[in-house]
């Protein structure tokens, strides 16, 4: 059997990070336990999209000293899903604080986290 | 227990979708022709070697001046949410931390907040850059809060700081448009020698003002959820 690479790796944690955030999403109750299993998503789909980038034997690409000019075409991973990941995380990290937010806000009124309470607005 | 059936054959679909993506999966060798350009030219065109800060601030730099119009709606949307409730919820007084915790955190913090502007103003030659800078400036804050439970921020200047930098963000990238190809683009200054701190046009100046931006709005969200704000 041959050795199963890096990323294939990667990218199947990331694929079963999200299912695991996707059943906390689901079966729990508690809303706190809801925005983790998203951040669980998030968090996997961040991983994923890094995972296809990558390029076999590839590093950071930063080209400096390490990183000859001419030879770098064939030893960095791909920038751009690096970057699209970069503003992932900071559009993640605003949703999450948002969610937080709310999260607050009706316990404040509600005395409660769980989401069985809230059906006031269901449809 | 139907519910529960549901939800574990849609887990079930979604698992098998994704199987298929990771079998038919296998590692490239090579990069795609738009990526080969920007590692090819990007360190010529732009003069940047970071090559991740050049896609961010510079090749798809509306998308970044998207996401910082994200992050500050975000902050504006907990500002709003927790500004005004907040006093109603009633903590309680925070137990101080111990002396020793104290002292340590008045020496760190301004530590901290240097390696923030370090991390910052080097995103174009090192791993880095404006969101981590001002991630790293606002958990120096969350510190602050954690150890003094008594200390404020000043709001005014924190906003004050916050909306000069993401207008000149806005004015930077429109100097872009006068002096070199387009909006944002960072040519509208010398490139510099190539590694140099003050090289790559205004790279380093818009991930400066991305910094100041995302380390003042995200201390002040932090602030937000400590309740008695």
């Amino acid at each position: 059997m041959t050795e199963l690479p890096l990323s294939t790796i990667t990218l199947s944690t990331g694929f079963g990070l999200m299912l695991i955030g996707m059943w906390g999403m689901l079966v729990r109750k508690n809303i706190i336990r809801m925005i983790v299993g998203f951040s669980l998503i998030d968090t996997g789909i961040h991983m994923i999209m890094v995972s296809l980038g990558y390029i076999r034997g590839g590093t950071a690409p930063i080209i400096d000293g390490s990183v000859d000019r001419a030879t770098a075409l064939t030893r960095v991973v791909d920038p751009i899903p690096s970057a699209l990941v970069l503003t992932a995380i900071v559009i993640g990290l605003g949703i999450t604080a948002v969610m937080l937010a709310y999260a607050v806000q009706i316990h404040t009124h509600k005395e409660t986290l769980s989401i069985e309470d809230c059906s006031d607005s269901k449809w | 227990m139907a519910k529960r059936l549901l939800i574990i054959l849609t887990l079930f679909l979604l698992a098998l979708m994704f199987w298929d993506v990771v079998a038919s999966y296998s590692e490239k060798q090579q990069l795609a022709p738009v990526a080969a350009h920007y590692v090819g030219q990007g360190p010529d065109e732009l003069g940047a070697p970071n090559l991740v800060t050049a896609v961010v601030v510079a090749y798809r730099g509306l998308d970044t001046l998207g996401e910082v119009t994200v992050l500050f709606l975000a902050a504006l949307a907990v500002g709003l949410l927790l500004g005004t409730g907040a006093s109603e919820r009633n903590t309680g007084p925070a137990n101080p931390a111990s002396e020793i915790v104290e002292t340590a955190v008045e020496y760190l913090f301004p530590i901290a907040l240097l390696f923030g502007v370090y991390i910052f103003i080097n995103g174009h030659l090192s791993p880095g850059g404006g969101f981590q800078g001002g991630a790293v400036i606002a958990s120096a804050s969350l510190l602050l809060f954690l150890a003094l439970p008594g200390v404020r921020l000043r709001h005014a200047l924190l906003s004050a700081i916050e909306s000069l930098s993401g207008f000149s963000y806005v004015l930077v990238g429109l100097l872009g448009l006068v002096l070199a190809g387009g909006f944002l683009d960072n040519r509208a200054l010398p490139l510099g020698d190539y590694g140099a701190l003050f090289s790559a046009g205004t790279i380093p100046i818009i991930y400066t003002l991305i910094g100041l931006k995302v380390g003042a709005e995200l201390s002040v969200v932090v602030e937000r959820f400590r309740g008695n704000a």
